[in-house]
């Protein structure tokens, strides 16, 4: 039998999912602050600017936004399978690849600021 | 001594003369600290010498009375009737197919129980007048728990992705392996990968934890497997990404 490839996508999974357990919580609530019209002088436009301007900025950006993306995509597969969608390598290349694309995209992004 | 009426009904099925499973309800004089086995050893003994169940200990060491007991699996001997309704619907365990009533066909367990290297392969073999492998208490406590494994299949029956995936190698056998990879004096880790670190091995387990909720000897396959996982992963990253350093 030969090994596996999943690694690659289950030890993006895991970094995601631990990364998401604790950054999804916070943004919720950022979010529900600045819905009410709270948003604490750190989290203004510009300040959330120049942070994205910095490399030290972009990097944890795209850190976060990369494991996110591959951990949805591999939670998706895996529940198709569970819900008995049984193409699983169609699956894996759809997921997988709107996790490439948004990859790229935030890459793209990121670098314009 | 409280004695209760129990419906028991029970699958029915002889794949060489019968078309389709059926149920057979048997009114069993259960005494309430009776388990499962007892009524159906009085259904045996009393009512109907035709059914045919597997079982030997009674007492939770053998594994061979494993079966679905309201749509769970359990060990017969280890499911009592005081914790159950008048009516107690028992069928053979789920995703095996059926040799004959409650008995089934464990073929495919067994064969990839042996697949993954069950035993230890030792790491530096030395001449018996070398004297024993000595092993401290903390390194027996990292795979002890995996140890206690009866092979009763439960994990087997409880598993979706099993039921699934007939391939998959699944949770008694991978946490077995473990339990010798874990072993100080075990050095067949990297044959035993052959089959665990493939697709139909741990990767085909999608950590539902069933198989940890219905172990009767609480050896947490689930954990195992995850434990696996961590380990294979950084096997591959060390393959792939640095194929100079030696494992
Ligand atoms: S891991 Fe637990 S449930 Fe699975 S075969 Fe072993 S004892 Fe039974
Ligand atoms: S009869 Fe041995 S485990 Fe139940």
């Amino acid at each position: 039998m030969a090994k596996s490839n999943k690694p690659i996508f289950w030890s993006l999974f895991a970094a995601g999912g631990t990364v998401t357990a604790f950054v999804t919580p916070a943004l919720v609530l950022l979010l529900l602050f600045a819905s009410l019209g709270l948003v604490p002088s750190l989290f203004t436009y510009e300040h959330l600017h120049d942070f994205a301007h910095h490399w030290l900025g972009k990097l944890i950006i795209f850190g976060v936004i990369l494991v996110s993306l591959w951990h949805a995509a591999h939670r998706l597969r895996v529940t198709l399978h569970d819900f008995g969608v049984r193409a699983d390598t169609v699956v894996a290349y759809a997921v997988y690849g709107i996790a490439g694309l948004g990859t790229l995209m935030t890459l793209v992004y990121l670098l314009r600021i | 001594m409280s004695e209760r009426q129990i419906e028991l009904e029970v699958l029915r099925y002889d794949p060489e003369k019968d078309s389709a499973p059926r149920f057979q309800t048997y009114s069993v004089p259960c005494l309430n600290e009776w388990v499962v086995l007892d009524a159906l050893n009085y259904v045996k003994e009393n009512l109907d010498t035709t059914l045919s169940y597997r079982w030997s200990c009674h007492m939770a060491v053998c594994g061979s009375c494993g079966m679905m007991i309201n749509g769970e699996p359990k060990l017969a001997c280890k499911a009592f009737i005081h914790e159950y309704s008048d009516k107690i619907r028992v069928e053979p365990l789920a995703h095996f197919p059926i040799e004959r009533d409650l008995v089934t066909v464990i073929e495919d367990f067994i064969g990839k129980l042996s697949s993954v290297k069950p035993y230890l392969i030792p790491k530096d073999d030395k001449p018996i007048s070398a004297g024993e492998f000595k092993q401290t208490p903390a390194e027996l406590i990292k795979f002890k728990q995996y140890t206690l494994c009866i092979n009763c299949m439960l994990c087997y029956a409880a598993c979706p992705q099993y039921g699934l995936v007939p391939e998959f190698v699944g949770p008694a056998a991978i946490a077995l392996a473990h339990r010798y990879n874990q072993d100080s004096r075990d050095g067949g880790r990297d044959a035993r990968q052959e089959v665990v670190a493939s697709n139909e091995g741990v990767w085909e387990c999608s950590f539902v934890g069933a198989c940890s909720e219905v172990c009767p000897k609480h050896v947490d396959p689930a954990g195992a497997l995850q434990q696996v996982k961590v380990a294979s992963t950084i096997d591959w990253y060390k393959e792939h990404l640095m194929p100079w350093v030696k494992k």
